[in-house]
């Protein structure tokens, strides 16, 4: 990390560093893109991998916090730049670097207003585009009556604006097409059997071949981050059961150890193993279900059936100890709410005996099957290069060779000492987006098989004040989740609610990618790898 | 065996005895007419329930079985609500196309259900180009669908129909030439002829390798001809929400409803009229009293029961096989079933020419 | 199932009590109520969720719960072809005008059901500046289902009870909802761009 610090100071004397969990670079705007662009393209710096982008309201400035990985060596930084105008606040755009930076950068233009110099496309992401005001800015004004709820369809607009730097600084705004006059435009969403929930894209096709796809966003944006500001930290946890549904375990793990984290709380052991325990099963339910609707979609309809008679087993197993089939309220700051019911371990045992049998059920009716092949080998090719760059972790990344899994490359709670593979495919095609899910359910089936017989006795839940305060500071904490890597950001100023709370989701980076996939594909297609890229819409909007 | 015709010629004589022959001829043709649609419907209504059984079964679920026992009475259910529901009209579509082609799919479906052979002397009408009327009418069904797609003025609908349009004409291609295979092999194109050639044995039988390879081509032809998974781009539901009758309601929507399970009805009857013995019973040469036993049975279950066996296997087809892309689709049939199917038909002229078949 | 068991919905009941009084003509009542006996027994919903609630509307119909058994799965993907849209999540801002247009697509009789929390009165995310609070802000709702997100349980109760109040109603002369409907109609009237 001295290393990077060094490195960066000699090339911009200008810059300013924090030291902490990842190292903090404070860097002017001006010199913003030029570091970035040092950062990605130095052998021996080597971010390749943009985690995050949070946009902040600081009161005196607004600004983004951006999280750097480089996935070759292993290293993390993250860089903090502000603007202290709130009129007309902008930052240079490294959408140009970084692929998936196109989208983040968008939602930070939606929540605060921040324009981004030479970004290809600024318009709103998650709002309409006569929303008045910017949301999550602390001076936003929340009266209802200034956004009311309207029933006019917004204006479809096939042209964006982008503000470009030319060479002596100034700022010019340029119109861009999205879609001409003669494109034939098909609307697939809100309301579609195939978007996994509401999401929209407008295609443009020539006969059956997608020639571009314009991403909507928004259509279940439910404002989770500006709600968490108002609330207490406990009262947060409940938030991220309800963003991605099908990684709720997971989902409130990640907040729960990034709250830890900031208080420094030591969970009990009991309490770790059981938080791994119905993580993994929360990953395997999550990936029936995927399989499940994956083939519903492809049209092989039975296939559904066949899965969630499995998953409605995991859905038991949860219900007994937790009380619910989907959100399950179950972590709490410090470890787990309730003890596990009397017949956990016989319904886990019961779940490992059975699995492989049902898996080679699924083998032999789906996988194995010449049209299955058809429709999925060769289509939608992710390359490793585009994987990093589009940030699209999890099983999608893992399938394009891109070894990050989160339990691996920074373990967290007991992953360390557990003995699991991660699964790497090097295809990337939708195939391998298949097959790496199934592998995944038998890696975590080999994880529940090590920990059923091991449970230590013990407390479910540390020892944690009543009334949760944060010190001043920000935390920055990632797990894997069942699409790929969750990351949590808070930033306390003492209060007992937070500053700010950023959710970094998976699914996001995962609909970026998309349009870059389904060019030149058949529409049928795009169902395909929609299905196998596999996000959940209420995570992606948050 | 007994002969049906023996009833319909008691009727018109009796008809005959106290009317004028012209109204006989009408009357006899309004029975005939409204015997066909209660046919049809009640037919359309038994596959409804009998597909929605199947599939729940394959499911490992229970299927209807609420509404009367086990069931039963659930699609009459739903034709009444279907009948009651509001037709939408919609602004710039066409409207006369628009609520043509709804009708178009279903006079081609009903054309096609009156020629099939339902029993002993138990048809419409048997004119010696029969199996060609019934492979010419049944194409006019797919003009319906792509006026559908095109006249409701929505794209979904519009790709649907092109789809469909696509892939009913080259699948035509496949039916054509597996039904010219078994003609070849009958010698007639009368259906009676075809049935009444079968009396010994069943021509998948007898046809032995050429005719079971028109059997396959044919089922999977077939299927692709009633828009059924896996062929079921048209209407697929995960990319094109409803496909070419997206922007239907009501009782028009029914029609396609009730045109796509007769159809499946349909190309069941025809692989059972050209592959296995129509309304004949199962006959095996030599054992006679077997061959007595089997002829006690009516010749209308015989048919009846042939072609729900086969349209079982088409909507086993369909609960089990993913659905295949456009472009896969039209390979299967110009580089796959065509080159097979004129190579077959070549087959079956040897085995005819040398009389190498039972 | 006895009736006595279901006698606890005070508005179906004063529905039939209101029917009741009123009385009808034989042959009109009769074919009412075949009508209604087979408009009660197949209702096809849409294929319609936001969020987590549509998790659970597939488990509704997969085997376990099975919704077919009501021949209810029908579910169809065109709104056309529909019968009721299950409200299945949260509706925000920019997705009202979405639901109000599928609702109007939806062809007569229709009816709707406010399935979980965040469709009867925004849920979770009641003081999000992006939440509808509640889908009977846009459309006119017949049936609360609630839940967060409801069991597939509570779901076939809450269809089960669509389709007795769909089976009380009279669809020859007044139907009561109707008149219901155009009442709402008249405060949330779609903006003038629309028509």
């Amino acid at each position: 990390m001295a290393n990077v610090q060094e490195k960066i100071a000699k090339l911009f004397p200008e810059a300013t560093f924090e030291e902490g969990e990842w190292l903090l670079v404070n860097i002017p705007d001006a010199k913003w893109h030029s570091l970035a662009k040092t950062l990605k393209e130095d052998p021996e710096l080597g971010f390749d991998y943009l985690v995050a982008v949070v946009g902040m309201d600081w009161t005196d400035s607004l600004g983004c916090m951006y999280y750097l990985t480089s996935t070759t060596h292993d290293t993390h930084v993250s860089v903090k730049v502000a603007t202290t105008d709130r009129e007309n606040p902008m930052l240079h755009s490294i959408s140009d670097l970084w692929a998936v930076a196109n989208l983040y950068e968008r939602e930070v233009y939606d929540y605060y207003g921040i324009i981004f110099i030479n970004h290809p496309d600024m318009r709103r992401l998650f709002l309409r585009n006569d929303w008045v005001g910017y949301p999550l800015r602390k001076d936003y004004n929340a009266d209802p009556d200034v956004n009311p709820v309207r029933l006019d369809h917004e204006a479809v607009d096939d042209v964006t604006v982008s503000y470009v730097e030319d060479g002596d600084g100034k700022i010019e705004k340029k119109e861009i097409t999205i879609f001409k006059p003669e494109d034939f435009v098909v609307n697939i969403g809100p309301q579609h059997p195939a978007t996994h929930g509401v999401l929209r894209f407008r295609t443009a096709v020539d006969g059956e071949t997608i020639k571009k796809i314009d991403l909507y966003l928004g259509y279940i944006h439910r404002g989770i981050e500006k709600l968490c500001e108002g609330l207490g930290y406990p009262q947060t946890l409940h938030f991220t059961d309800r963003l991605d549904y099908l990684s709720a375990q997971q989902n409130r793990h990640c907040l729960c150890l990034c709250i830890e984290k900031a208080l420094g709380i030591e969970v009990p052991r009991r309490a770790q193993v059981i938080r791994v325990m119905m993580d993994e099963l929360m990953r395997i339910s999550s990936h029936l279900l995927f399989m499940g609707t994956f083939c519903m979609d492809l049209g092989a309809t039975t296939m559904l059936f066949y899965t969630l008679r499995e998953r409605e087993r995991i859905l038991d197993i949860f219900e007994k100890t937790c009380g619910a089939r989907m959100t399950f309220n179950y972590n709490c700051i410090g470890g787990v709410m309730d003890e596990l019911d009397k017949d956990f371990v016989k319904d886990v045992k019961k779940l490992i005996e059975i699995m492989p049998a049902a898996i080679k059920e699924y083998d032999t009716i789906f996988t194995g099957n010449v049209i299955a092949h058809n429709r999925m080998v060769g289509v939608g090719h992710l390359s490793k290069e585009d994987a990093i760059s589009y940030g699209t972790t999890g099983p999608v990344g893992r399938a394009s060779g891109w070894a990050c899994d989160v339990r691996k490359t920074t373990p967290y709670s007991i992953y360390s000492e557990l003995d699991f593979e991660e699964v790497v495919l090097q295809e990337g095609d939708c195939m391998a987006r298949f097959v790496e899910r199934i592998e995944e359910i038998k890696q975590s089936l080999h994880i529940l098989e090590q920990l059923v017989d091991n449970i230590p006795e013990g407390e479910i839940c540390a020892k944690v004040p009543k009334v949760i305060k944060l010190p001043e500071g920000h935390w920055f904490q990632q797990v894997e989740a069942s699409r790929g890597a969750f990351g949590v950001y808070i930033e306390s100023r003492g209060a007992n609610t937070p500053w700010r709370v950023k959710f970094n989701s998976p699914c996001m980076n995962l609909a970026g990618v998309v349009d870059h996939l389904t060019r030149g594909s058949k529409i049928a297609d795009l169902i395909t790898i929609g299905g196998t890229l596999d996000y959940v819409v209420p995570d992606i909007d948050r | 065996m007994y002969d049906l015709s023996k009833g319909a010629d008691w009727l018109n004589q009796w008809l005959n005895g106290f009317c004028p022959e012209w109204l006989t001829v009408t009357i006899e043709c309004v029975l005939i007419g409204v015997v066909l649609l209660l046919a049809y419907a009640l037919l359309a209504l038994f596959y409804i329930y009998f597909e929605r059984k199947v599939c729940a079964a394959f499911q490992c679920r229970l299927g209807p079985n609420r509404v009367g026992p086990a069931g039963i009475f659930q699609s009459v259910a739903d034709m009444f609500k279907i009948l009651i529901k509001e037709l939408i009209s919609l602004n710039h579509i066409d409207k006369f196309l628009f609520a043509l082609a709804p009708y178009l799919v279903i006079i081609a479906s009903m054309l096609c259900f009156a020629m099939l052979p339902w029993g002993n002397g138990l048809q419409v009408i048997d004119f010696n180009i029969g199996i060609f009327f019934l492979v010419a009418v049944s194409s006019i069904g797919v003009l319906g669908i792509l006026l559908a797609g095109w006249s409701s003025n929505n794209k979904f609908t519009l790709i649907g129909a092109l789809r469909s349009g696509a892939q009913m004409i080259s699948y035509e291609l496949s039916i054509g030439l597996s039904v010219i295979t078994m003609v070849a092999f009958a010698g007639s194109m009368s259906i009676t002829d075809i049935c009444m050639a079968q009396k010994d044995l069943w021509f998948i039988v007898s046809g032995h390798v050429p005719a079971i390879i028109a059997f396959i081509i044919y089922i999977i032809a077939g299927t692709a001809e009633t828009n059924r998974g896996p062929f079921d781009l048209p209407e697929a539901e995960s990319e094109l929400t409803a496909g070419y009758h997206t922007e239907y309601s009501g009782i028009h929507f029914g029609f396609f409803y009730l045109a796509e399970y007769l159809n499946l009805f349909i190309v069941a009857g025809v692989a059972t009229l050209l592959f296995f013995g129509g309304w004949m019973p199962f006959h095996i040469p030599g054992w006679e009293s077997f061959n007595h036993v089997m002829d006690y049975i009516p010749s209308l279950i015989w048919f009846i029961a042939k072609a729900v066996v086969l349209s079982f296997v088409i909507i086993w087809f369909k609960w089990t096989f993913p659905r295949l892309r456009i472009d896969q689709l039209l390979h299967l049939e110009w580089k796959y079933l065509l080159p097979i199917n004129l190579a077959n038909l070549v087959l079956m002229v040897i085995v005819i020419c040398y009389g190498l078949h039972f | 199932m006895p009736y006595s068991d279901w006698k606890d919905n005070e508005y179906i009941e004063h529905l039939v009590k209101e029917l009741k009084d009123n009385g009808t003509n034989v042959v009109v009542g009769t074919l009412d109520n075949v009508i209604n006996w087979g408009r009660s027994n197949s209702l096809w919903p849409l294929t319609f969720a936001t969020s987590c609630c549509g998790i659970e509307f597939i488990s509704l119909g997969a085997a376990r719960y099975d919704m077919a058994r009501f021949g209810w799965e029908v579910a169809r993907a065109s709104p056309r072809q529909a019968d009721f849209m299950m409200v299945a999540g949260t509706i925000v801002h920019r997705m009202a005008p979405v639901v109000r247009r599928l609702y109007d697509q939806l062809a007569e009789p229709k009816y709707v059901i406010a399935c979980g929390g965040c469709a009867i009165s925004g849920g979770p995310f009641k003081n999000s500046y992006h939440v509808v609070k509640g889908v009977e802000e846009i459309i006119p709702v017949d049936v609360y289902v609630p839940g967060c997100p409801p069991r597939p349980e509570a779901m076939i109760y809450g269809i089960m009870q669509l389709s007795r109040k769909v089976k009380v109603e009279k669809f020859f002369g007044g139907v009561n909802r109707q008149e219901k409907q155009k009442e709402f109609f008249e405060t949330h009237p779609l903006d003038e761009a629309e028509k």
